[in-house]
């Protein structure tokens, strides 16, 4: 990957941030901490790794990807918009009565680039796993992509589908935890036994790694890594922080549900150097 | 009826290659014919109803068509979320089947009892709901589910149901199966009730009563046009289901009745709203809970004043 590329998705991250905050404010959208912790995972993928066409939403050879976490829809409206899939200025009807925009991701049929409708905790992962088995039922070759947050990882749906993946060998599935350390009212390792969280994958059978979660190379030579040749699902423990990017937003829970001022909005923009 | 689906859909499976079947830890050596068919169409997705609701959306949203198999409750009340998130609002076609319904597995207790099934999954936006009389309604029933766009949920007994219809009918959803024409009162019965529901109208016919006998087989949609003209046809509709009184084909009718103002009376008989705490088979369950067929007789006969005269004369 040449410099400037990096230099770009950096670049995407910085302004998608932004949009997402001024959006949370505009629209008072909460869900801000959650969602600022996986941009980078979603720059990654939307702009480097998965194969898609925005102007053919549908095409059957595309890889999908689920954002199981749907409280991160904010995130991805902004992402979809900006890859193309819709113009931004769509955006604009954030939050008002009538529209497609809220807090949680449409069913696939009302705004393309959504594979899912998500919102409800711990139904991505089977969903991308009947995906996969389709892909392979209908010899396709499509990867498929599974965005979760550490606080889902509590639904025993995950896990149901963990153990379903490894005994079908399902190798063209790939979770992304965005492992932000908090859930909706508490510390995510505190509410209930996550760790050692990539051990808990390793041993349902599917090849785990840990990294940095906002280190956009490492995102990128990992994701390079999948599908493995052993025939296991990856699931890969991004290690992230929720609220990234803005100094008075990182690791406060209290941006699960907060709506940030005009004025918190413009420091937030001035952190992250961007001109919108 | 369980051995009529797997024969079914093994044919179902050798037409049509989008055909899926998922079991969930049931049916050994059942499907060893449609495994024959196709290996990779066949997945045992284990004690694990969620992820396999969410994995038959996955795939129906990609091309398939999934049928998915298992007891009525693991299938229905286990994974409602499954069923109304993956599969209903997205409109995913997944015919789910729960194999056992009603008080089919009376002797195993309430754990897989099914009372409630229709009336939750009634009330899901897109979703059909279904309940065959014999194994060939559930038969025909499969292969028009496999042709519909949209989530189909058909409860099934388990196996050595009586054959009711004699021919093939003309089998279509939402419009009901008249298995014998009657005059006076209408005994509407969903699913395996049906022997009972029969004996029970030869049993009004020695007491001077025509009953008219209908496979109400299609719960959601609902036949109003044949309600309709039930209206003014009969003295009495009679709803006759190994359900809970509340939300099944009795809810449903009742509901018709309110919305159109329907003036016939309804009798509604199905299972009251508790819990059977102690064990029997499923004769017992039906006679505990008055659906037999002398039982089902005697409430008709004393639901409207003017048989309960016939009664005394």
């Amino acid at each position: 990957m040449t410099m400037t590329t990096l230099q770009e998705l950096q670049a995407h991250a910085r302004k998608l941030r932004a949009r997402i905050i001024k959006t949370s404010h505009q629209a008072s959208i909460p869900h801000l901490g959650s969602c600022l912790s996986c941009v980078d995972i979603l720059t990654a993928l939307y702009f480097s790794v998965l194969r898609l066409d925005p102007a053919k939403p549908r095409d059957p050879d595309r890889d999908r990807m689920i954002l199981s976490k749907g409280h991160g829809a904010p995130a991805l409206f902004q992402v979809l918009a900006r890859r193309g899939f819709y113009p931004e200025s769509m955006l604009d009807t954030y939050g008002e009565d009538g529209g497609l925009f809220a807090e949680h991701p449409p069913t696939p049929e009302q705004l393309p680039g959504i594979e899912a409708a998500t919102g409800s905790l711990g139904h991505g992962l089977p969903l991308g796993l009947g995906m996969a088995l389709a892909a392979r039922i209908n010899k396709k070759d499509y990867n498929v992509y599974a965005v979760l947050s550490d606080g889902e990882c509590n639904e025993g749906s995950v896990w149901e589908a963990a153990m379903m993946a490894a005994a079908q060998q399902v190798s063209k599935l790939c979770v992304i935890i965005d492992f932000n350390k908090w859930q909706a009212t508490g510390r995510s390792c505190e509410v209930m036994a996550l760790e050692p969280l990539a051990d808990k994958w390793r041993a349902f059978g599917w090849n785990a790694c840990e990294i940095d979660g906002h280190d956009i190379p490492a995102l990128l030579d990992t994701l390079t890594t999948f599908p493995a040749a052993n025939g296991k699902p990856t699931a890969i423990i991004a290690h992230t922080v929720k609220g990234k990017g803005v100094s008075f937003m990182e690791d406060d829970n209290n941006w699960h549900y907060r709506i940030p001022t005009a004025t918190e909005v413009e420091a937030a923009e001035r952190e992250l150097e961007t001109g919108t | 009826m369980r051995n009529a689906f797997a024969d079914t859909l093994t044919q179902l499976a050798k037409e049509d290659e989008r055909v899926v079947l998922l079991s969930g830890d049931i049916g050994n050596k059942l499907f060893d014919n449609f495994k024959k068919v196709d290996a990779s169409r066949f997945y045992n997705c284990g004690v694990a109803e969620a992820n396999m609701m969410g994995v038959a959306a996955g795939m129906a949203l990609n091309g398939l068509r999934p049928v998915i198999y298992t007891i009525t409750p693991f299938t229905t009340t286990r994974c409602f979320e499954q069923i109304r998130v993956d599969v209903c609002y997205h409109h995913a076609p997944v015919v789910i089947v729960g194999t056992g319904s009603g008080l089919s597995y009376a002797e195993l207790g309430p754990t897989h009892h099914s009372l409630e099934d229709m009336a939750i999954l009634r009330t899901l936006p897109g979703m059909c709901v279904l309940a065959p009389c014999d194994a060939t309604e559930l038969d025909l029933m499969l292969r028009a589910a496999l042709q519909q766009d949209h989530p189909v949920y058909i409860r099934i007994g388990k196996k050595g149901e009586p054959a009711i219809h004699k021919e093939k009918p003309k089998l279509r959803i939402g419009e009901v199966l008249v298995v014998q024409e009657g005059t006076e009162v209408a005994l509407l019965s969903a699913g395996i009730l049906m022997p009972e529901v029969l004996k029970a109208a030869e049993i009004l016919k020695d007491r001077g009563i025509s009953a008219e006998v209908v496979s109400f087989h299609s719960i959601k949609p609902l036949d109003t046009a044949y309600l309709q003209q039930a209206d003014s046809r009969f003295k009495l509709l009679v709803t006759i289901e190994e359900h809970s009184l509340i939300g099944g084909l009795g809810g449903a009718v009742a509901e018709w009745r309110s919305q159109y103002n329907a003036q016939i009376p309804h009798l509604s008989l199905g299972a009251p709203d508790q819990f059977m705490h102690e064990i029997g088979s499923q004769k017992y369950a039906q006679v505990k809970y008055g659906l037999e067929a002398e039982q089902i007789a005697e409430r008709v006969l004393t639901a409207i004043p003017e048989m309960r005269a016939r009664i005394v004369a």
